[in-house]
Order: C-alpha cells, then structure tokens, then sequence
C-alpha cells in the first residue's frame, strides 16, 4: 500500500504554465525520460488493470480470428481446433481458382464495388457543396437532418424498404404503368439489381457521407473569399479555386478509405437483398463464401476465399495510401 | 461561366440559388418518401394495399394489422431480445471502452503506442466472416446473447473519440484529487466519469443504435427462433421463412400482399424508438463523429 502512494503522489505535476490543452501534449522536462516496466506498472497498475479486459477481447475477438485464416492453408474438420488440423498447402486456393462460380462472384464484386466507388463516392461532395450555398441556416440544418435520417435505420428495414417500393403493385411500379409502361418484376431480373442496390446505397449514405466535408469547410478560411471576391472571381470560380482545393486533403482520404473498402461490397444489404434467381449480378464473393463457408459447411475453402478477399483489399488500400502520398501528399499514416 | 462579379448576386446565381433549393428540397422529399409509404401501408387496409392504391395516405384506415402482429408471442419475445441485447451489449461495451480509452489518454503511460496499434490494427485487419463464426461456435456461443455483445463490444472508432475527449480533460482537476490521496479509481470514477456526461452519454447512443440495428450475428448464431432480435423475425418475414404471424386464418385470398402489410408494421414498431429518439439524438451523432474525424 506504501509503495501505491508513493505512486499516485508522483503522478501529481507541478501546473502547467498555460492552460491551453496544446501545451499538455509536449513532453514534460522533469519526468524522467525511460521508465523500466517494473517501474511503470508499481507506478500505475491500476491504469494497466483497465487495459486488461479490453486487451482479451482484442486478443480473442480480432486477433484469433486473424490467426485463424491458417484453415486456408489446412483441413478443418467440426468440433477441432480453430487451427484446422493438418496442412493441405494451396489445395484451397487451387480449388477457388479453379470455380467458375468464384470468378463470376469476383468479377460482381468488382463491377458493384466499381460502380458505388464511380457513383457514391462524389454524391456527399455535391451535396456539401450544395448545402453549403444556403443562406438559411435553418433550412441547411433541416436539410442535414432529413438527409442522416436513413444512416439510422437498420440495414433490414432498408432492404424492407426495398422490397416495398419494387413490389409488383409497389410505388415504382405504379410510376411505370402510369407512364405506359410494363411493370418490372424487379428481383426476378439480374439486370435490375445493380441499379436497385446503388440507388439503395445512395439513399442511405448520400446525406451522413456529407458531415465530414462540411465540417472541412468550415474550416476555410473566410478572407480567401473576400480576397477572391476583390480579384473578380465570381461563385463558379470561387468553388473552383477556393471551396474545392479547401476539402481535398478530407475527399483523397475518403477516397482512399473507399478503394480500401471497394472488395466489401456492403455484404449484409446483398445477403439481404439476392436471391438465387438473380445470382448472376447479385452474388458478390463475401456473400459466395458466405454460402459455401456456414451454408455448406466447407470452412476450409471460405477461408481461403476470404482471405483472397482481404488480400486485395489490403493491397488495394496500401497502393491508394502510396500512389496519394507520392502525388498529392496526403495519406492515412 | 456567369461573369456576375457585382459583389451582390448575380442573375445567374439567383437563379443557381434557387434551383439549388428546389433540389434539396427534392432530395429530401425522396428521402422522407420511403418512410411515409411504410406508414401508409400499415394503417391501410389489405384491399387497397393488394390493388397498389396505398403510396402517401393511408387508404381504409384500420389497426388490424397491429393487433394481428402486437398478438403474435413471437413478435413479443423477438423485440424483448432487441431490448435485452442492446442494454447488455452497450453496458459490456461502454464499460470495455471507456475503461481503454482513459488509459490510452495518459501519456505517461509506458507502451501507450503499442496498446493503441492494438486496437487501430483491427480497423485494418480482420479475420473475416468464417474464422470468427469458427470462434465463435468453439467458444460454445452459438445461441447464447454473448454471440451478439461480447464480439462487438469495442468499437475502435468509438474508442479513439473517447480517448481524444479524456486526452483534453483538465489536468487539474486529476492533479488535485490524487493530492487529496484519491487512487487512479477514485478518480476515474468519481471525477472523470461524472464530468464526461456528454460524451459517455454520445457513446451509448453510438453503440445502443448499433446493438438495436444489428441482425447478422443474431441471423448467425442463434438457431432457436426465441433467441432473435426483431430484426431477424422482421429478416424472416421478409424472406418468407414464416408467414409472420396467423394472418393465413382468414379468408385471405393473396397472402403475399398480406405479408406486406404486416411487413410495414413490423417495419415501423422496430423503427420506432429510433425515429422517435432521433431528433434528440441527431446532433450528438454529427457532433461525436466530427471529432472521430478531426482527431484522428
């Protein structure tokens, strides 16, 4: 007990001079630069004893399942260990490479990906823009919250929500006939459900997707405008010169954050969404492996699929982080 | 392209403004459509439903629909799950995060970096859907309520907002209670946790919408109908995996369409706490993912 006093009264620093927040992050001169472990966990063992639970549920929950991928490279058999049980080398891989069906999943995935990153990624940049040429600062919060309502509801009433507006007396289809046309049996077409999902997608992210750009533009500073406005640059050439330059650094690491994400196609609204009629368009790899992994039960080859999977979209977000580096010098670390 | 340059508006940009405010107001009235189509349809009658003459008001107003899915056991237990999962799963994971996130938040804290790499490594890498449904079933969760709240009991976006609001604590006032002899517990909990209010506050909100939203574990793990959430039983009304409830008793002759209508209820009783919330909860969101960003 002597030795926890002795510690919890060396935490105490005498004031810092200035009591603006910047200063505390600077290292402070008269603690002692190196601390053995012995040392630091005397001194704050009940700070470390916080770090317990959280680091088994990192360990357990996130990193054995990380270790767990081996299965690709193993035979697993129910009720063994999370390991498999003997090495079987690239047996899984060979076995993905050789599937017809896995190479029709990859290139949906690739399409779908391909076309939220072409399509949903410039929407909330639009939107800010747009919101941001509001004078109304009530309409603009208005606006904003009607727009982030969708990013709340749970992906199954979207899909719900889907399903009720495509249905055969639905409210699209009543568009349709009232406009002399035929109605659509939306999810028995596999060339619809590109265009459903999209729109979905748009729908539910368009409006959350525009928090963080709007937040970097407040932070622009106000005096570009006016000197702008004095040099003659009308609004076109303000947004242009100023407004857009001004969000950059936030659009590449969205951007980045996208391309890395681009193989995980919102996995849950597909599962939610596909059926084996539209299969053809519809199935995307994580909802293949999915299906071969805990539907049919053949863990080993999931994994390896999966792992693929991870694998692009590692390289995926590792080559966007370098090549932005390289040429616009902004990056995620 | 306008050439205005007068430093009031120009004709071209008046006009800009305007079409600009048209379009929002477009976008919002697509955005809200969805939600009043659900209403619509769940106050309508099976008729006008079946003839797709239900789209912004309700036609043949009736309860039927509620009292045939508020009647169903099922509906009931499933949505007392919801509830049950999202207390536990928010007081497991606040619990799990904050405690991290005020350790992180000293940095005087030998292996701090290490033990942050920890966590933002996970945001990176993960095991993927088959090794974690394999750990899962050997840890012998398979239709048990920890399936659902201890695998995703620590958000590392949630944690490092957390982390950056006790990194801007006042010092002072943690000086002052060790000098009164307080421990790292004391103060933790009877200084730090009382005066963060707000953002513990954003947090449970955070992940009490995550936890209530949630479908996939539960869909996963749970095999007994009585373990779901509302949002799997809803999951399997859509699917058509059971016909919901005992709708099928009456003379009904197009069951699909039915199935709609109860659809829409359901829809609106899961959404309800969250619309309801909404507007008191909103702001706190932006507010909590705008330092999620700017501190990152």
């Amino acid at each position: 007990m002597a030795s926890d006093t002795a510690g919890a009264t060396s935490v105490v620093e005498p004031p810092v001079p200035s009591a603006r927040p910047s200063t505390r992050s600077t290292p402070r001169l008269d603690r002692p630069v190196r601390r053995t472990w012995r040392q630091a966990l005397a001194r704050d063992w009940r700070l470390y004893s916080f770090l317990v639970l959280p680091l088994i549920f990192f360990a357990v929950f996130r990193y054995l399942p990380i270790l767990g991928n081996v299965v690709a490279f193993r035979r697993f058999r129910p009720g063994s260990s999370i390991f498999g049980d003997e090495w079987v080398g690239l047996y899984y891989v060979r076995m993905f490479i050789q599937d017809p069906a896995f190479w029709s999943a990859f290139w949906n995935t690739v399409i779908l990906g391909g076309l939220t990153l072409v399509v949903v990624f410039p929407l909330p940049i639009v939107l800010a823009l747009m919101l941001n040429e509001l004078r109304s600062r009530r309409f603009k919060r208005t606006v904003q919250t009607i727009s982030y309502l969708p990013h709340f509801m749970s992906i199954v009433i979207v899909a719900g929500m889907v399903f009720q507006l495509t249905a055969a007396k639905g409210t699209v289809n009543q568009v349709i006939t009232s406009l002399g046309g035929n109605a659509i049996a939306f999810f028995q077409d596999p060339d619809w459900f590109r265009p459903i999902y999209l729109t979905s997608e748009v729908w539910q992210t368009v409006g959350w997707g525009t928090i963080l750009y709007l937040a970097a533009l407040t932070t622009i500073d106000e005096q570009l405008y006016e000197a702008a406005r004095i040099d003659g640059a009308n609004r076109w050439r303000q947004t242009w010169h100023i407004t857009l330059p001004g969000i950059r650094p936030t659009m590449i690491v969205l951007l980045i954050l996208n391309i890395g994400s681009f193989m995980a196609v919102g996995f849950e609204k597909v599962l939610l969404l596909q059926n084996p009629v539209i299969y053809s368009t519809a199935d995307v790899i994580s909802t293949y492996l999915y299906r071969v992994g805990i539907v049919s039960n053949s863990v080993s080859y999931a994994t390896a699929i999966g792992l693929f999977e991870a694998l692009i979209g590692l390289t995926l977000i590792l080559s966007a982080n370098a090549i932005s580096k390289r040429t616009v010098g902004a990056s995620l670390w | 392209m306008t050439r205005g340059v007068r430093p009031r508006d120009s004709a071209g940009y008046t006009a800009f403004r305007v079409v600009n405010a048209a379009l929002l107001l477009a976008m919002c009235a697509l955005v809200l459509y969805p939600f009043v189509n659900i209403v619509a349809q769940a106050f309508s009658s099976e008729g006008y439903i079946n003839s797709g003459q239900v789209n912004l008001v309700p036609r043949g107003f009736n309860l039927t629909t509620f009292h045939v899915v508020l009647s169903d056991d099922m509906f009931w237990v499933n949505y007392k799950n919801t509830v049950v999962y999202t207390v536990v799963g928010t007081v497991i994971a606040m619990a799990l995060t904050t405690t991290y996130a005020y350790a992180l938040s000293k940095k005087h804290l030998k292996g701090r970096t290490f033990f942050i790499g920890v966590a933002v490594l996970t945001m990176f890498f993960n095991g993927g859907l088959i090794p974690n449904y394999v750990l899962i079933n050997t840890l012998g969760f398979k239709d048990t309520i920890w399936a659902i709240v201890l695998p995703n009991a620590i958000s590392v976006f949630n944690l490092l907002v957390m982390k950056s609001f006790f990194e801007n604590f006042p010092d002072e006032l943690e000086e002052a209670a060790a000098i009164d002899g307080m421990s790292t517990y004391g103060i933790f909990f009877r200084i730090v946790i009382p005066l963060s209010k707000a953002v513990l506050a954003t947090m449970v909100l955070f992940y009490a919408v995550a936890f209530w939203n949630s479908w996939f574990s539960a869909y996963l793990y749970m095999t007994d109908p009585h373990n779901y959430p509302v949002t799997v039983y809803l999951r399997n009304l859509m699917a058509g995996v059971t016909s919901g409830t005992t709708v099928t008793g009456g003379n009904l002759d197009n069951a699909t369409q039915i199935a709609s209508n109860v659809q829409s209820v359901t829809m609106l009783l899961t959404v309800l706490p969250i619309v309801c919330l909404y507007p008191f909860i909103q702001r706190y969101f932006v507010s909590g993912v705008m330092l999620g960003a700017v501190k990152q």
